[in-house]
C-alpha cells in the first residue's frame, strides 16, 4: 500500500476515534446506560454512523470506477452464517459484561480511559483463542 | 412522548459523533476501497508474534499493515479529542474483572463472527449484508439480556 494511501487510512482512523470520543463510546458507564435502557444514545451513535456510510457504500462506486489511492473496491470478507451468528451471541455476552466493543477499546488508550486495557489485553487473548483453535478452515 | 427523557444526556453529542464515525470509515473507503471494522486487528497483531499458520494467511499478513495504521488512527484521534478539543472523559469505575473476562469473551466472539459493532454494525448494515443485520439483532439482544442481568445482580451499570 502507497504511503499516501496508508495516510488516508490513518487520517480515517482518526476521525473514527474522535467520533467515538466525541459520541461518549469510548465510556463502558456510556454504552451500558445503553444496554440497561437508561440513555438510548448508542442508538444515535450507530443509526447516524450507519446512515451516512449506507450512502457512500451505495453511491461512490456508482459514480467512480476505483477510489482515490487504490485500484478498486474491496469486498468485505466472507463467513459462514452459523459463525458469524454463534461468534455475535459470545460477543453480546462479553460487551454486555464489560460495555467495552474493540473500536472504543483501541481508541481509549489515546482517550486514556486506562482500566480498560484490561478489556483490550482479554480482546487479544480472546482472539488469540479463537484463532489457535477455532480458525476458518 | 417525552423524547428527552430517552436522552438524559442531550442526543446532539451521539448524533454528531456518529457521523463523525461514519465519515472515517466512509473515507476510509472512498480513498482506498477498504471496509475496516475495528475487530480484525486483533487477530492480525498475532502475525507479528508468532509463526502459526492459523494466524499468517494471506489475508492477515496482506492487511496487518493498514489494520495497524488504522487502529494508531483510533488512538491518535481519540488522544486530539481528549487533549486538543477537551471532550469530557471520565475514567472508567467498571471493575477490572467485568473488564477482563468480558473483554476475553468479546475478543473471542467478535473473531468467530468475522465484525463487531463497526463491521457488521457499521460496514455490514451499510452494504445491507443479511448475516450482519442477523448479527448486530443477535449481539444487541444479547448485551441487553447480559447487562440486565449484571445490573440485578448488583454490578456496575
Amino acid at each position: 500500500m502507497r504511503p499516501i494511501a496508508l495516510l488516508q487510512v490513518f487520517i480515517a482512523g482518526g476521525l473514527f476515534g474522535l467520533g467515538l470520543t466525541y459520541a461518549t463510546m469510548v465510556q463502558p458507564e456510556v454504552v451500558l446506560s445503553f444496554l440497561n435502557f437508561n440513555d438510548f444514545g448508542l442508538l444515535l451513535v450507530l443509526g447516524s454512523a450507519t446512515g451516512l456510510t449506507f450512502v457512500v457504500y451505495q453511491l461512490i462506486p456508482k459514480i467512480r470506477k476505483a477510489p482515490l489511492f487504490a485500484a478498486k473496491f474491496s469486498a468485505r470478507p466472507a463467513n459462514a452464517r452459523s459463525r458469524t451468528l454463534i461468534g455475535a451471541l459470545v460477543f453480546g455476552i462479553g460487551w454486555g459484561l464489560s460495555g467495552v466493543c474493540p473500536g472504543p477499546a483501541i481508541a481509549s488508550v489515546g482517550a486514556g480511559n486506562w482500566p480498560v486495557l484490561y478489556a483490550l489485553g482479554g480482546m487479544f487473548v480472546g482472539a488469540y483463542l479463537q484463532g489457535r483453535f477455532f480458525a476458518a478452515k | 412522548m417525552d423524547w428527552a427523557a430517552f436522552f438524559p444526556m442531550g442526543a446532539a453529542h451521539y448524533a454528531i459523533g456518529g457521523l463523525l464515525i461514519g465519515a472515517g470509515v466512509s473515507w476510509l473507503f472512498i480513498s482506498t476501497g477498504l471496509m475496516g471494522g475495528a475487530s480484525t486487528f486483533l487477530t492480525t497483531v498475532w502475525t507479528f508474534l508468532t509463526k502459526d499458520q492459523r494466524f499468517n494467511t494471506e489475508s492477515n499478513l496482506s492487511s496487518r499493515t493498514w489494520r495497524n495504521v488504522y487502529s494508531l488512527g483510533l488512538i491518535a484521534g481519540a488522544f486530539i479529542g481528549v487533549q486538543v478539543f477537551g471532550l469530557p472523559m471520565n475514567v472508567t469505575e467498571v471493575s477490572p474483572w467485568q473488564l477482563a473476562i468480558g473483554g476475553l469473551i468479546t475478543g473471542f466472539g467478535v473473531r468467530l463472527s468475522s465484525g463487531c459493532t463497526s463491521g457488521h454494525g457499521i460496514c455490514g448494515m451499510a452494504l445491507l449484508d443479511l448475516d450482519s443485520i442477523l448479527a448486530v439483532l443477535v449481539f444487541l439482544s444479547t448485551a441487553i439480556v447480559v447487562a440486565h442481568l449484571v445490573t440485578l445482580l448488583g454490578g456496575v451499570a
